[in-house]
């Protein structure tokens, strides 16, 4: 049997006596296509952010690909092949759209710490900046600035920034939010075409477009794992319907 | 291009253009402030840290170099091991700050400033106290004499050269754009992978190193230096330097610490309360232009021209933001 991609046991995380993450565990294997749903205040982007560490986890264990996670700062988890998107777009809203890719890539370039070089100098981070944005269907845009383009185009910003690192896990949470009927097709043809070599755990609340997306599903509520299967398993199981349509 | 050329033309010829000693040593305080503003733009302009300390830097790298100089060790020796030990300075007090964020940073930095004013003060022994303490001779590099104003401001504006041209590179390099990140979405960049914490600190330290090089050449030029020089208030005109010129911008902080200093040296002949001035004149330049005076008067020009363009032209064609994006290039140039 091969090593989970992402392999989360016991994780704990408390707010003060609010407990928005209860003992959660959950494997997700190499190239899988996971959904997380659950109700609002289900924990879900909560359980992102103890997986990235942008929140330090009161117990368990975080493991990408057999490594341990916890204790790890966020940008060294980075460097092990996690990427994520933002439900909340954070991007650099006065910068050029190739330039926010390019901070992508220089996250992950030795070249970052140099202090002397002009960095529009170096003509393959640009080059590869913008196959990233052409692989998102923003060639075109590239030389625009954030401020000008459309929430859906930033949207696919988003996804440019984090497929331009070619990650082994990537995190989206909510990338359809917002966006129109026609946007959302897009961006899911977007998703469709990521490699296989990628694993994808996303957070969404479309289910329509959610649910023929992912092969297995969990359901969290209150911080808790309460189904977890296949498609078909999670859509038939009672506690599915009882979270989401009350009892 | 050109307008790089053009000052490096009219600052090459300041000691033909304006004859007078007092004005030429004018000119060199505008320099060496200039370099203090700059080097705490590095932190303030890109990286978003305000510090109220820099005069620190001061402190420490100057009564090291005079200290080391009367000690016996020859100018360059002593300048050298000053520099080096206010930048190793710098990275302790960095890795303090850096504790904390937000106001928590400004006030720390604030803090180190303070103690290494009182050590200043204190430490009559060592520093003379309140007396200060006399360096004893300008140095002599490469056996040419710079005790006269004229020669003295050339020492200055080579050093000064050299170092707002590290500053521009560094401010288009990939470290640059890094801590630009991490000051506008410090969370993302750390999500790219980037380690916001030793980018600050880095920043931290080059910020220092290029303060404690103005420091020497304070020391050289005025051959004295008290615990009055090392003063918050020190600290805080070298920041409203820099937010007075504008702080996002490469030339801003040359161009607020030559207005400060003009306003300090030549109009506190005449006014009395030249104080007053300086803070009406900053209350003002900050109303109406909050990013201050150098993006202020950019953004003025680029809706001049635009409409002096517009009235021409009439209906115009939807090409106008092509030299407007011109512009901003050649901004970056300057």
């Amino acid at each position: 049997m091969t090593a989970p991609a992402l392999e989360i046991t016991h994780l704990k995380k408390r707010f003060g006596g609010l407990p928005a993450t209860k003992d959660v565990s959950l494997a997700v294997m190499p190239g899988e296509r996971r959904l997380i749903i659950g109700p609002n205040g289900a924990g879900k982007t909560t359980l992102f952010n103890l997986i990235t560490g942008d929140l330090t986890a009161d117990e368990g264990s975080v493991r990408l690909f057999g490594h341990e996670l916890i204790g790890m700062p966020t940008q060294r988890r980075v460097h092990l092949g996690l990427a994520r998107t933002y439900q909340i777009l954070t991007l650099f809203p006065r910068e050029r759209l190739v330039h926010n890719v390019v901070l992508s890539l220089l996250g992950l370039d030795r070249r970052r710490w140099n202090p002397w070089v002009v960095l529009t100098g170096s003509r393959d981070l640009y080059d590869s900046a913008r196959k990233a944005l052409e692989r998102v269907g923003l060639g075109d845009s590239a030389e625009r600035v954030v401020a000008e383009t459309s929430y859906g185009e930033r949207r696919r910003l988003e996804l440019a920034m984090a497929l331009a690192q070619q990650p082994k896990v990537l995190l989206l949470d909510e990338p359809l939010a917002g966006l129109s009927q026609g946007e959302r097709q897009t961006v899911r043809a977007l998703l469709d075409q990521i490699p296989r070599d990628v694993t994808i755990v996303m957070i969404e609340h479309d289910m329509d477009t959610a649910l023929s997306f992912a092969e297995r599903i969990t359901v969290l509520h209150y911080g808790e794992v309460i189904v977890e299967g296949t498609r078909a398993e999670v859509v038939a199981d009672p506690r599915t319907r009882e979270v989401y349509l009350g009892e | 291009m050109v307008a790089v050329g053009v000052c490096a033309l009219v600052l090459l010829a300041v000691p033909w253009i304006i004859g007078n000693e007092f004005y030429i040593n004018m000119a060199t305080q505008v320099l060496i402030y200039g370099l203090f503003a700059l080097s705490i733009n590095m932190m303030l302009g890109y990286g978003g840290m305000v510090s109220l300390g820099h005069a620190g830097y001061l402190g420490i790298a100057g009564y090291a170099c005079i200290l080391l100089t009367i000690a016996g060790y020859d100018q360059l020796t002593a300048a050298i091991l000053a520099v080096a030990l206010s930048t190793v300075a710098a990275a302790f007090f960095g890795v303090l700050s850096l504790r904390a964020p937000g106001l928590g940073f400004v006030m720390i930095t604030l803090a180190l400033g303070q103690i290494v004013w009182g050590i200043a003060y204190r430490a009559n022994t060592l520093t003379g106290g309140d007396n200060g303490i006399r360096h004893p001779a300008r140095p002599m590099p490469l056996g040419i004499d710079i005790n006269n104003a004229p020669r003295f401001y050339y020492f200055t504006l080579i050093v000064f050269a050299i170092a707002l041209f590290c500053i521009w590179r560094f401010s288009r390099s990939p470290f640059g754009a890094s801590l630009m990140g991490a000051r506008d979405q410090p969370r993302r960049m750390r999500m790219l992978g980037h380690n916001v914490w030793l980018i600050r600190l880095i920043t931290f330290v080059l910020a220092g190193f290029w303060g404690s090089v103005a420091s020497i050449l304070y020391v050289y030029y005025n051959l004295f230096l008290s615990p009055h020089a090392i003063s918050l208030q020190q600290s805080a005109e070298i920041l409203l330097m820099a937010i007075l010129g504008g702080a996002s911008s490469l030339t801003g902080p040359i161009v607020g610490a030559a207005i400060i200093t003009l306003i300090k040296n030549v109009v506190s002949t005449y006014v009395e309360r030249w104080n007053t001035l300086l803070g009406v004149t900053f209350v003002v330049v900050i109303m109406f232009m909050p990013y201050g005076l150098v993006p202020g008067c950019t953004q003025l020009w680029r809706r001049l021209r635009e409409r002096g363009k517009g009235r021409k032209a009439g209906t115009d064609k939807p090409g106008t933001n092509k030299p407007a994006a011109g512009n901003t290039v050649s901004d970056q140039a300057a």
